[in-house]
């Protein structure tokens, strides 16, 4: 399975995410923004960090640069594209998914461990992972889910939230919600499902000496529906 | 020419920047507002000369770049 990382300036989680992705098996190749043309892929990841410092909104320079056309195009054509925290805010500024992502309610940073209920299993992502609850990192300053009522029917009536904040047991309360989001929504997909933007950073979770091992029942996971 | 544009807030989207504002502003003594909200303003130096014409393309960069018009409003400011 062939996957592509893109790199942005300012991006700073896309070599753990390759780290990640060769751990279980994918031969991912580093795309460079202001390439043109997408390699051969299965999958194309927009990975986290500060691309383009966060000026003017997260993830908004990014969103129209050279790469990310064809991102757009491959996206369009049914193939899979997953953005963590900083790659699911640039997903939100392509339209690529609904919604957008606003500073934290509290205007805290926040780095910590979180689990994240799965809510949908019909799809490449989720579909067999055994848990329904998963231990994932984030990090970030505006991860603040919000869109609008009209766009909140359309991604519930389409079933389109991949996972939201939760306690261990998979419970989804406002005291579980770590950043203000609407129905603690941490990501959420296309309305065909090849496209995932989620905060959570689940190439932090591939070690158990690090941080912990759910990312890599997601990784594991992910090339087994892959192939 | 010159053209100024201003994005704001929309109405229902949660500013929890302007609400710290506000309560720093109310700790301060001006303890008679009802809210605050913060927004940005861009000066835009464009070598078009036509008024309309470049009130357009302004227009247009607001729509694709300077606002998420899911959350956000324009206001373009008449170049003077």
């Amino acid at each position: 399975m062939k996957s592509s990382v893109i790199t942005f300036p300012g991006s700073n989680c896309d070599r753990d995410m390759d780290v990640a992705l060769k751990k279980f098996g994918f031969k991912n190749k580093m795309v460079w923004h202001a390439d043109a043309e997408l390699p051969k892929s299965d999958i194309v990841v927009l990975p986290g960090g500060f691309s383009y410092g966060d000026y003017l909104r997260c993830g908004s320079m990014a969103s129209k640069s050279k790469i990310m056309q064809s991102v757009i195009n491959f996206a369009n054509s049914g193939g899979m594209v997953m953005g963590i925290c900083n790659g699911f805010q640039i997903l939100v500024e392509t339209g690529l998914v609904p919604g957008v992502l606003l500073r934290n309610k509290y205007l805290e940073f926040i780095c910590k461990n979180v689990f994240v209920k799965i809510n949908d299993k019909k799809n490449k992502y989720f579909k067999n992972v055994n848990n329904e609850v998963l231990e994932l990192h984030i990090a970030h300053n505006e991860g603040n889910y919000f869109c609008t009522n009209d766009q909140l029917k359309e991604i519930e009536d389409n079933n389109q939230i991949a996972i939201n904040y939760c306690d261990e047991n998979g419970k989804i309360e406002d005291k579980f919600n770590p950043n203000g989001s609407i129905k603690n929504i941490a990501g959420i997909f296309n309305k065909e499902k090849n496209v995932l933007g989620m905060m959570p950073h689940p190439e932090r979770m591939i070690d158990r000496s690090l941080s912990g091992e759910d990312g890599s029942l997601f990784f594991k996971n992910l090339i087994n529906n892959l192939k | 020419m010159k053209i100024s544009v201003i994005i704001t807030l929309k109405k229902d989207v949660l500013d929890p920047q302007g609400k710290v504002i506000h309560q720093t502003l109310d700790g301060m003594g001006f303890d008679d507002l009802n809210e605050v909200r913060q927004g940005k303003y861009f000066e835009i130096d464009t070598k078009e000369t036509d008024n309309e014409k470049a009130k357009a393309k302004v227009e247009e960069m607001c729509k694709k770049l300077l606002a998420n018009l899911v959350i956000e409003n324009y206001k373009i400011i008449d170049p003077k």
